[in-house]
């Protein structure tokens, strides 16, 4: 019977002993665990036959091409696990090697997980964005512009997540004239991309009435593996079909996943993409509000001072018009005519006199008593006729003779006419 | 009946209505409404009623902004909406 220490490694056996297959399970575990060697160790491979339990443990294979070994993550390492593994993820596990005696299978007892650089779904990953670019469903042109205040906002989220307290905080501050619509959804875990697609379709399928303006697909930060239902084609297409514009926040700013692509607007981080949705915020609106008060009394001031200046203006115009007012200016008017009318007067005076003096001057020049002056005579009859030729006169006719001063009577001799 | 008439008939309708309107519509009525004074070519009288219009507008939005509380709804299984009740007490 073998004790229920172990034997001496080197302990003679005479003969072969017989034992329980209980012992022998419970020999060979302690015999592994022995084993230094096998007590921390990393081992590479792929994830195959991943099974979470209710229980928190973790139960899965770990494969190469030519072999593969059972493996085992208590739920205590689980729950700390952040990257959960996929089947076909390349990963290193860290962990010891043990027996389990009441199945007789030796497994590694996996306390971490890592993933190995460029596993399966990093590989899909990058299949599956190629794919939907070559369609186009990532083409700028394709984005649609977000309302400037959205009056219903259509969250797909977890209800219990950080990323809606966030979303909430946010929308809450910067816009809470807004109506939220939270259509609630797992984010990770194997159900998370069906719920994805059923939380968009869902919050599409509102009426007009109730359907959100603009829809944000969010969760918080983690691994990138937590983020892989946002990299689900069926989850893509469900953002391309939807009939408003979709900003996606989801994990970090160093995160990318193709529902960022496929999105109408990729923001960093779920608060962020609150922020993007309300790039009019309450203060902004205040602002708007006080300029357009300003600019309504400002515009009622103005035309009532347009009617004012048109006042004055027509008052002006009907001072003008007033009776008194014309009565003066006729006033004015007769002085300004008769002063007027002195003055051609007076002009015409001078005038005159001037040519009256010119006159005499040309009259004295052309006058018969200047002729006489310079001695010569008019010889008249006594009827007044002018004597201009001798044949005119009488013998012994009486004449009258007018020189330059005064006349005499002359008498025409018989033997002197000719 | 005049046009005008109707029109302030209609004015004195809609001021009735302000204060059911939603912040969306009164901030819009109240652009249209500085728009129109801006344009000026009013009647001082159709002006006055307007700015006073503006007014009840500016009041309803300002009303509307300190009223503001962010309403949540969850859309249960079926497409209902119901009040969304938030884990955890906030401040």
């Amino acid at each position: 019977m073998p004790r229920m220490t172990l034997p001496l490694p080197f302990a003679a056996s005479p003969e072969p002993e017989t034992w329980t297959v209980s012992d022998l399970n419970r020999y060979v575990r302690q015999s592994l665990e022995l084993d230094y060697r096998l007590q921390a160790l990393r081992v590479r491979g792929e994830v195959s036959g991943f099974k979470a339990y209710p229980s928190g443990h973790w139960y899965f294979s770990l494969k190469d091409s030519g072999a593969q070994v059972d493996c085992v993550m208590w739920r205590p390492r689980a729950e700390r696990q952040r990257f959960i593994p996929r089947d076909g993820e390349a990963v290193e596990a860290l962990g010891s090697v043990t027996l389990y005696e009441a199945r007789g299978k030796y497994q590694l007892d996996v306390t971490s997980l890592q993933p190995q650089g460029e596993g399966l779904l990093y590989r899909e990953f990058v299949r599956l964005k190629a794919r939907l670019e070559a369609e186009g469903l990532f083409d700028p042109a394709r984005k649609r512009a977000l309302p400037a205040r959205p009056g219903r906002i259509g969250l797909v989220t977890s209800p219990a997540g950080a990323a809606l307290r966030d979303l909430l905080n946010v929308l809450r501050r910067r816009y809470p004239l807004a109506e939220v619509i939270l259509a609630p959804t797992p984010v990770q875990g194997p159900e998370a991309p069906a719920g994805l697609v059923a939380a968009l379709r869902a919050l599409a399928a509102l009426p007009e009435a109730a359907r959100p303006d603009v829809v944000i697909v969010a969760r918080g930060g983690g691994a990138l593996e937590d983020l892989w239902a946002f990299n689900d084609e069926a989850v893509a297409r469900a953002i391309v079909a939807m009939p408003q514009p979709v900003v996606s926040g989801v994990g970090h700013e160093t995160d990318f996943t193709i529902a960022d692509f496929v999105a109408d607007l990729r923001a960093p981080t779920p608060s962020a993409a609150a922020e993007l949705v309300t790039r009019i915020s309450l203060a902004d609106l205040r602002g708007s509000l006080d300029d357009l008060t300003e600019r309504a009394g400002a515009a009622l001031a103005a035309a009532v001072e347009t009617r004012r200046a048109a006042l004055e203006r027509a008052q002006a115009r009907l001072r003008a018009a007033s009776p008194s007012t014309q009565l003066a200016l006729g006033r004015q008017r007769i002085g300004d005519l008769r002063a007027r009318a002195g003055r051609a007067l007076r002009h015409r005076l001078a005038l005159a006199r001037e040519r009256q003096a010119g006159l005499a001057q040309a009259l004295q020049a052309v006058s018969p008593l200047a002729v006489l002056g310079r001695g010569y005579a008019i010889v008249r009859r006594p009827d007044g006729r002018v004597i201009r030729r001798a044949a005119e006169v009488q013998t012994g006719e009486p004449l009258t003779v007018r020189v330059g001063e005064g006349e005499f009577d002359v008498a025409v001799r018989p033997e002197e006419k000719r | 009946m005049s046009p005008r008439t109707k029109k302030a008939r209609s004015d004195l309708a809609e001021a009735a209505d302000i204060g059911t309107l939603s912040f969306e519509a009164a901030f819009e009525a109240l652009a249209a409404v500085v728009a129109q004074l801006e344009d000026g070519d009013l009647a001082l009288e159709e002006a006055l009623t307007l700015y006073e219009r503006g007014q009840a507008l500016a009041a309803r939005c300002g009303q509307l902004l300190d009223e503001a509380d962010l309403k949540i709804k969850t859309l249960v299984p079926g497409g209902a909406l119901e009040d969304f009740a938030e884990a955890g007490s906030e401040g």
